[in-house]
């Protein structure tokens, strides 16, 4: 029997690119079903009953929900031979402990930037401090799993992408603070499944600006 | 074997669900550790060396590496050593035990308590709204002995350590009546469940201890 394989997702999303991005490292084939959340589809509500949100993924009928989940998921059903997470139980949580840092850390914060009259300094500030914790953790890895490209960098590099916002409205440079981290981002984007997963920063600069009435 | 409990420790607070939980898995697979209680308050230099990230408790120490986030933690210990799985094998039902347990701890936890203790529209809507939540769970428990199925598994160690001996103490100290039977048959047959389990039973703190102490947690919230 064929899988079939739908992802509810919005192009903008940073985690359903993480999502994209896992499924595309893993040569699955699939169906891409852009959602508009300000009307949801019957399928997201049916297949996400809990939180609502996308990307959920659909895998021969049955839904998995959260990225991370999902990232995770697509390496233990399609193992191949490029695991997203290493095979040691120990690094297997060190590299679970910086995505779960990730999602506790770095949305929260950056949201607060562009979402949230007033606090554009302070969260941007925080911001910078949470991308240099992530910038020490990468050291001189070229990925931070080491040499292959693996789960934390799925789960940070869809940020890149939202950069530009950032930039645009804490009045900072990511790049001049944390040129590391753009240095791994730049690799990052060379891999094809992550060009083709993100989308212009410029596209994302000029949807929130327009979400926020400035264009 | 000598040196054995040596090389697991587990920094920890007698009130967290989240260090409770992690030695039920210790338990559970039969493995001898050292613990070491922690001041949450007044933080030990040792804990701050251990997990400089999120200064929190639990941290397991295996052989000298060192893991944080009780999630994270039940996973090592259910990879390192292999008998009573926790996790099941198949990829679709270990995604979901993943994903009810991230529920219940960054939705339930919050709403059925904090929420609960603000009451921020009103008590009888702060209630609702962590029955609405808590329902999904009851769903889930459908037919089934234990989240795990017939024995305890990963989800049941994580809803286990919040729900019956963490949040319900609240709730009893608040004089919150928030699962009853009528409403919530499956969720407290499997509590009851989880009672004859040795490894539960004794890992959950004293009852009135318990009690004592979410109340002093239900009080900072009131005045922060």
């Amino acid at each position: 029997m064929a899988d079939e394989v739908i992802l509810l997702d919005l192009w903008a999303s940073m985690f359903g690119m993480r999502t994209r991005i896992a499924l595309a490292e893993k040569k699955v084939k699939y169906e891409y079903r852009e959602e508009d959340l300000e009307n949801k589809s019957s399928l997201l509500l049916e297949m996400n009953p809990v939180h609502k949100k996308i990307p959920v993924l659909i895998h021969n009928g049955k839904s998995v929900c959260e990225s991370l989940i999902q990232v995770e998921y697509i390496d233990e059903t399609w193992p191949g031979d490029n695991s997203l997470l290493p095979s040691d139980p120990y690094q297997r949580a060190h590299a679970r402990f910086w995505g779960d840092f990730i999602d506790k850390k770095v949305n929260v914060t950056a949201r607060r930037i562009w979402a949230t009259k007033g606090e554009e300094q302070e969260a941007s500030n925080e911001l910078i401090e949470i991308l240099k914790t992530l910038e020490a953790e990468l050291g001189d890895k070229h990925y931070f799993g080491g040499e292959t490209f693996g789960y934390v960098d799925i789960a940070l590099i869809g940020f890149y992408s939202w950069f530009g916002v950032y930039d645009k409205f804490g009045n900072i440079s990511i790049e001049s603070e944390c040129s590391k981290l753009i240095a791994w981002a730049k690799r990052c984007m060379q891999r094809e499944s992550v060009a083709k997963a993100l989308p212009e920063t410029e596209k994302v600069t000029t949807f929130i600006s327009q979400c926020l009435g400035l264009e | 074997m000598a040196n054995k409990e040596k090389d697991v420790k587990l920094l920890g607070f007698w009130a967290s669900p989240f260090s409770r939980r992690v030695e039920m898995a210790l338990k559970l697979k039969g493995v001898s550790y050292e613990y070491l209680e922690q001041d949450i308050v007044d933080k030990s230099a040792l804990l701050l060396e251990l997990n400089p990230v999120f200064k929190k408790v639990p941290v397991l120490v295996h052989n000298g590496k060192i893991l944080a986030e009780s999630h994270l933690i039940l996973e090592y210990i259910d990879q390192t050593w292999k008998s009573n799985p926790i996790l099941p094998q198949d990829p679709y039902e270990k995604a979901m035990a993943r994903f009810w347990a991230k529920f219940v701890d960054e939705q339930v936890g919050p709403v059925c308590f904090k929420s609960v203790v603000k009451a921020e529209k009103g008590i009888e809507i702060a209630i609702e709204e962590a029955q609405e939540l808590i329902t999904f769970l009851e769903k889930e428990l459908t037919g089934k002995d234990f989240f795990g199925g017939k024995t305890i598994g990963f989800l049941d160690l994580v809803a286990g350590s919040m729900i019956p001996f963490c949040l319900a103490r609240s709730w009893e100290g608040m004089e919150i009546d928030m699962i009853p039977e009528e409403k919530f048959p499956e969720l407290n047959r499997w509590i009851r469940n989880l009672n004859d389990i040795e490894v539960v039973s004794e890992c959950i703190p004293h009852r009135e201890k318990q009690i004592e102490h979410m109340m002093k947690v239900v009080e900072r919230i009131k005045l922060a």
